[in-house]
């Protein structure tokens, strides 16, 4: 009994330290709609930062709370740098660009916090007055973790007095529920994005800052908290402080005794319980349905004609050149081109959902993983030779696309996004544990081509026919009726339904041959490797598809072909040039997104459009 | 004119190359071994950074002593950032267009594991320096893959050895989600309980790799009421557990046996936190003084103004034994690389290694001591070097573990 | 028969009663109009009529089959056409496209996956672009298109599925008078000559008593009154519901 009394309180603890990140980052998006992922940057910068200001200053508690306060400032007035710079300029690029910026600011952030702190773990002092444990029950509990669980509440009566009785609250909350309407009331816009940011970033600084006495500062920071706290603020209800609050407490204390019963529950725990609420609660436990229907900010969307010649005839010369080139290249050149060719079916198959689907997946990785999964276990498992696992790939892929995907597409925005990256989670984690059939995170060694694709050059022509036909085949679709009723689901869900079209059922078959498709890309991956790991459905390939896609531009065709081709070969090229390479990478992107917030194939076609005049 | 002189010079120096390059053996002769190394530096730099120093103070030691038969060795660095399937690409390209010699280098098993089955797919030489996992050499082994650092197997036997001996029987184990630490505890259970069959394991928890959280673990692990505790996390996960376990007084009147604790790599971040009386495997690199340690600590201080960490060690000897593989192998021919290796005797800076025929695992060992505090910060005390070679099963039990040609 | 033939249809919103009791029927080729004052209840008893809103209590009748709780899409494949109050169409679409995709789903042809929409049922599309008078704008993205020219695409996407009835949620909001006009025109012509009824709500009394051929006065949730343009512009009733306004005879 005593234990579980304690369990509970370390429960409690870690869904405070889990609030203090989680409830800057739902501001943000209430406000801003920005999907902020350098936030988890912020959360580590504040750690660094309050290491070195308590170091620093004199022992004590003014020199240790000093520095723990001026560490969450200053972290506060980064993020307003950021968000004057860059963030500002973008709010009118389409839906999830910013996610794009800030993806960019992560990059460097680790790098210059790298080259700044070193590479080595920093164990901070511990709290003055805090250093020990009281008796709780008999048992000991230590002073500073019941701080940190008086610290949550306290900062969140704080943030409620503030959004309340000031102006400025309000007038963030009325952003929160419709931004168009403040807007129209002639509040400065800007003032309040800005401010909004500072607060944001300050609460994340502070978050991690008080994570000094408990935990080493690390490089690892902030990636392993961006994702939790992602997972609280949905699961809250995105833009909803109690939500959040509710929702740290929900999992911090699921955690707390959920290993008491299945110790290994500690990879898929978060997820499970994120798909649970969406699935019964597609806002989340307090989140509220969107007012402004998607896209509110921008113009239409733009059409989808028949692509002008020029680009035609540009497509098939750089296919020429694809077909005809590589004999002449070495092994190595071949396999980058080999790989280049599956990103472009993963990016071009991620676009199908977010472009005419007018939805976003933040797990499309899943079904890439997937489909290499259905390829690798049919071949170790059946003997099944080369040709019927890349057959079995987009099955595999597709099959799940369909049973996850009846869940996702029921949901909007960032709720069905986050829904397809817990699903993904979810199926990382079986590969990932499941060690007896697929290996774990060892993986599945051993899927090599048959003889006769053994050579580099016959397995890249296998891959570049199959990649490009089923690019070719996605893009065919968006031209055929189905995927015209795809786009007027998005445009339109209110026309779709009065002339016949079942939305739902319409996202769920564009979101399943979306599936398919990223599984043949991932057979193929598969084959091409050797291997297969858990990696294949990890969180940070589905960044690189979003990425991808957003890089090249969301509304255009061309756009996840273009963005493909850059991200990857950008990395492939830098990774091997510099050490540095994700400090070059994250400002080249920050820098592609401040020039072409269409993406690379929109500003083409911005441009094409304005020399020729419109269509 | 100034244009014209540097055309001209242009010319004479192509000129130049042309003539050195037409007696092609003589050029050959000269020409640099380059060895392909792959490792997840950004992923890792905390382990990765003096391995890589140490990795090139040992090149720049053979080279100075004349290289290998007259030629330099040079190493082609790349960062997988912690991804296998970039790995396995990076090492496309060392073989392929920088036409290395061999690859070397991993530190996450995984990473270890798709090098090693790419060197086998491509009939290259792999020596494995970092990844622990047993599979390398036993299920997933292979003719072409090498491992020089003591397995998860080697080490959890030398714990076990030294768990044995104490008087508790029920047992909590916690290590991290993921091949490593589930191998650790399944060998350590196996083990400990064929050496003491009165044992039982009351708890076992797993937290998420990077992302434990130590308050709840450390309190379930407590309700538990074990007497000894049986600790895989390392790294950051280490510091967190070690902070709230010691607050929370879990480690106290308990025994705690902890693999890899003792390196600096992961008790130097500790501090004056680090823990004491664990039972732990560990590199005491200030206390060795060997004829074979203390050149090389003494060198390592001098070029990088540093201290060795147990990564530099595995850097060091990794170019070590590639040395004297180098100067075995007639050719630099595959098949010929990998009938060197077999087999293959050097000189590490923890004493005499070898490359078992039977397995490819070599038999370098590891410290076995008890935790200390020392001037503020953690050593190792008792402690003894633990020989590989002691710490593996018998040849046949090996051959039932890996697949046999 | 009646096309539609509406029983003691009502919808409560939180104790708020929006619309009780209300009965009544549309004939083929008939104008129907439903008027009344703002928060009168119309949109809600149009919402329940196509299956955007499920009544509480009564039954819609379609050809005399039952179709109340149906789905919109359900209720549109049964021949029921309907335009919005704010125009809704598919903006990154042609005007001509917009039509095309009500023909292809009427056809059941939505699910094709390889031959290109650009020639299908695209001659069809352009007759009745051809008959609405919006040939000429057939190749123009409806996201650009001016208010009025929507509301007439919006009417040829209604016709695609050659409706028996036809709901339009005031037709002519947005448009200039003189578009007013033509357009009500053009509708009852089309409703006279292809025997559809139309029920449509409007502001514009204008339209209204210009078009009907019937008018419902919807107040409160109830239908106050019901008959010719001549009898319901004579009512009391009705003239105490707008009563100050004026706009029972002139422009609202």
């Amino acid at each position: 009994m005593e234990n579980l009394v304690l369990q509970a309180l370390s429960g409690l603890a870690s869904a405070s330290s889990l609030f203090l990140v989680a409830s800057g980052l739902t501001v943000i998006f209430g406000v801003s709609r920005v999907v902020n992922f350098a936030h988890g940057s912020f959360y580590m910068l504040g750690a660094y930062l309050a290491y070195t200001f308590v170091t620093q200053l004199p022992r004590g508690h003014l020199g240790f709370w000093g520095g723990v306060l001026g560490a969450a400032l200053l972290v506060g007035l980064i993020g307003l740098v950021v968000e004057v710079l860059l963030l500002r300029r973008i709010y009118r690029a389409p839906e999830l660009f910013q996610l794009l910026a800030t993806f960019g600011v992560v990059l460097i952030v680790q790098e210059l916090t790298q080259m700044v702190w070193g590479a080595q773990d920093l164990l901070g002092p511990r709290a003055p007055g805090l250093r020990g444990s009281t008796e709780v029950f008999g048992l000991r509990f230590p002073l500073y973790e019941l701080f940190l669980i008086g610290v949550g509440p306290v900062v969140l009566g704080l943030l409620l007095l503030l959004f309340h009785r000031t102006r400025w609250g309000t007038l963030v909350r009325a952003a929160t529920q419709d931004r168009e309407m403040v807007g129209a009331l002639g509040v400065n816009q800007r003032m309040l994005f800005t401010s909004v940011f500072f607060l944001g970033s300050l609460l994340a600084g502070l978050g991690g800052a008080l994570q000094l006495p408990r935990e080493s500062v690390n490089l690892h920071m902030d990636l392993s908290i961006i994702t939790e706290a992602f997972v609280v603020v949905v699961v809250g209800g995105l833009g909803s402080l109690t939500g959040a609050a509710l929702a740290a407490l929900l999992i911090g204390e699921l955690h707390a005794f959920g290993i008491l019963i299945v110790p290994k529950i500690t990879l898929v725990l978060v997820f499970l319980v994120m798909a649970l609420v969406l699935v019964v609660r597609p806002h989340g436990l307090l989140g509220k349905p969107e007012v402004a229907a998607r896209g509110g900010q921008g113009s239409a969307e733009p059409m989808i004609g028949p692509a002008p010649a020029a680009l035609r005839w540009l497509a098939l010369a750089v296919l020429a050149l694809a077909v005809v080139v590589p004999p002449f290249l070495g092994d190595y050149a071949i396999s980058v081109l080999t790989e280049l060719a599956t990103a472009v079916l993963f990016a071009a198959s991620l676009h199908l959902i977010m472009g005419p689907g007018g939805m976003a997946s933040f797990g499309h990785a899943a079904y890439f993983g997937l489909g290499a999964y259905g390829a690798a276990l049919a071949a170790q498992w059946l003997g099944a030779p080369m040709l019927a696992g890349l057959a079995l790939a987009p099955v595999a892929a597709g099959v799940f696309g369909l049973v996850f995907g009846y869940f996702c597409v029921r949901l909007s925005g960032v709720y069905a996004a986050m829904l397809t990256l817990a699903f993904a989670q979810i199926a990382w984690s079986v590969a990932f544990q499941w060690v007896e059939v697929t290996g774990g995170d060892n993986g599945i060694l051993g899927v090599w081509p048959d003889a006769w694709a053994a050579p580099k050059l016959v397995f890249y022509y296998l891959a570049l026919a199959l990649c490009i036909g089923a690019t070719l085949l996605l893009r065919r679709v968006v031209h055929a009726p189905f995927g015209y009723a795809l786009r007027a689901q998005r445009d339109s869900a209110l026309r779709a339904e009065a002339i016949g079209i079942d939305a739902f059922r319409t996202r769920w078959l564009g979101f399943a041959l979306a599936a398919a498709a990223a599984g043949i890309a991932g057979g193929l991956f598969a084959y091409g490797k050797g291997s297969v790991f858990p990696t294949f459905m990890g969180i940070p390939r589905s960044v690189d598809a979003l990425l991808m896609v957003l890089l090249g531009g969301v509304q255009t065709l061309s756009g996840p072909i273009i963005g493909a081709l850059a991200f990857t070969g950008l990395q492939e090229q830098l990774v091997r040039l510099t050490d540095l390479w994700r400090l070059i990478l994250g400002v080249v992107i920050v820098a592609l997104v401040l020039f072409f917030p269409q993406g690379l194939a929109g500003a083409v076609r911005a441009r094409w459009e304005a020399r020729h005049g419109d269509a | 004119m100034v244009g014209r002189v540097i055309g001209r010079r242009r010319i004479l120096a192509g000129a130049g190359m042309a003539a050195l390059a037409a007696p092609g053996s003589i050029r050959a002769q000269g020409e640099a071994i380059r060895i392909g190394e792959i490792n997840s530096y950004t992923a890792q730099p905390a382990f990765l950074q003096p391995y890589r120093n140490a990795w090139l103070l040992a090149q720049e030691q053979v080279n100075a002593a004349g290289g290998i038969n007259g030629r330099r060795i040079e190493t082609v660095f790349r960062d997988d950032a912690g991804r296998p399937e970039d790995a396995v690409r990076l090492a496309g390209e060392l073989v392929n267009a920088e036409k290395v010699a061999l690859l070397a280098g991993g530190f996450l098993s995984n990473v270890g594991l798709a090098l090693g089955d790419f060197a086998n797919q491509n009939k290259k030489l792999f020596v494995a320096s970092e990844p622990l996992t047993d599979a390398l050499v036993w299920s997933k082994g292979n003719r072409y893959t090498f491992r020089l650092r003591a397995s998860t197997y080697m080490q959890s036997a030398m714990l076990v050895e030294e768990a044995a001996k104490l008087p508790v029987k029920r047992w909590a184990t916690v290590a991290p989600n993921y091949e490593y630490g589930q191998s650790a505890v399944r060998w350590f259970k196996e083990l400990l309980s064929r050496a003491r069959p009165d044992v039982q394991f009351v708890a076992e928890q797993f937290p998420a790799l990077g992302r434990i959280d130590a308050g709840a673990t450390v309190q379930a692990l407590a309700a538990a009421n074990p007497e000894a505790i049986f600790n895989v996390t390392f790294g950051a996960d280490l510091t967190n557990f070690v902070r709230q376990g010691s607050t929370r007084g879990l480690f106290e009147r308990r025994r705690v046996v902890s693999l890899l604790t003792g390196e600096p790599e992961y008790l130097d971040p500790l501090g004056d936190e680090a823990p004491e009386g664990w039972i732990v495997t560990g590199y005491p690199w200030e206390q060795i003084d060997t004829p074979a340690h203390t050149p090389f600590r003494e060198a390592y201080r001098r070029r990088w103004n540093d201290y060795p960490r147990l990564g530099s060690v595995v850097g060091y000897d990794t170019v070590m034994a590639i040395a004297a593989l180098l100067r075995k192998s007639p050719t630099l021919e595959t098949e010929a690389l990998v009938d060197a290796m077999t087999g293959l005797q050097f000189q590490s800076v923890l004493g005499p290694v070898q490359f078992r025929t039977i397995d490819h695992q070599s038999t370098m060992g590891a410290f076995v001591g008890r935790t200390v505090l020392k001037n503020g910060k953690g050593a190792m005390a008792d402690w003894r070097y633990a020989d590989g070679k002691d710490y593996l099963p018998s040849d046949d039990v090996v051959r039932t573990l890996r697949p046999q040609a | 028969m009646a096309t539609l033939e509406v029983q003691g249809l009502e919808k409560n919103f939180g104790g708020v009663r929006a619309v009780q009791d209300v009965s009544f029927a549309v004939g083929p080729g008939e104008m129907l109009a439903l008027i009344g004052p703002n928060g009168a209840g119309k949109s809600t008893c149009f919402n329940m009529l196509n299956g955007q809103l499920k009544p509480d209590a009564g039954s819609v009748r379609l050809l005399g089959q039952d179709i109340t709780g149906l789905a919109p899409r359900q209720v549109w494949r049964l021949g029921v056409g309907r335009t919005f109050q704010i125009t809704a169409t598919f903006g990154s679409m042609t005007v001509l496209e917009n039509v095309q995709m009500a023909l292809l789903s009427h056809h059941r042809r939505l699910g094709g996956l390889w031959r290109p929409v650009a020639g299908m049922e695209a001659a069809p599309a352009r007759a009745l672009l051809e008959r609405l008078g919006m040939a000429d704008q057939a190749g123009r993205p409806c996201g650009i298109l001016a208010y009025g020219d929507l509301k007439r695409v919006e009417l040829a996407i209604a016709l695609a599925n050659e409706p028996k009835l036809l709901l339009m949620d005031e037709p002519t909001a947005g448009m200039a008078p003189q578009e007013r006009v033509s357009l009500m025109a053009l509708t009852a012509q089309i409703a006279r000559e292809s025997g559809i009824a139309v029920l449509f709500t409007e502001h514009d009394m204008d339209v209204v008593f210009g078009h009907a051929n019937r008018i419902l006065v919807l107040d409160r949730g109830r239908l106050i009154a019901e008959g010719a343009p001549a009898a319901v512009r004579a009512d009391p009733r009705v003239r105490e519901v707008y009563l100050g306004s004026g706009a029972v005879t002139g422009a609202h």
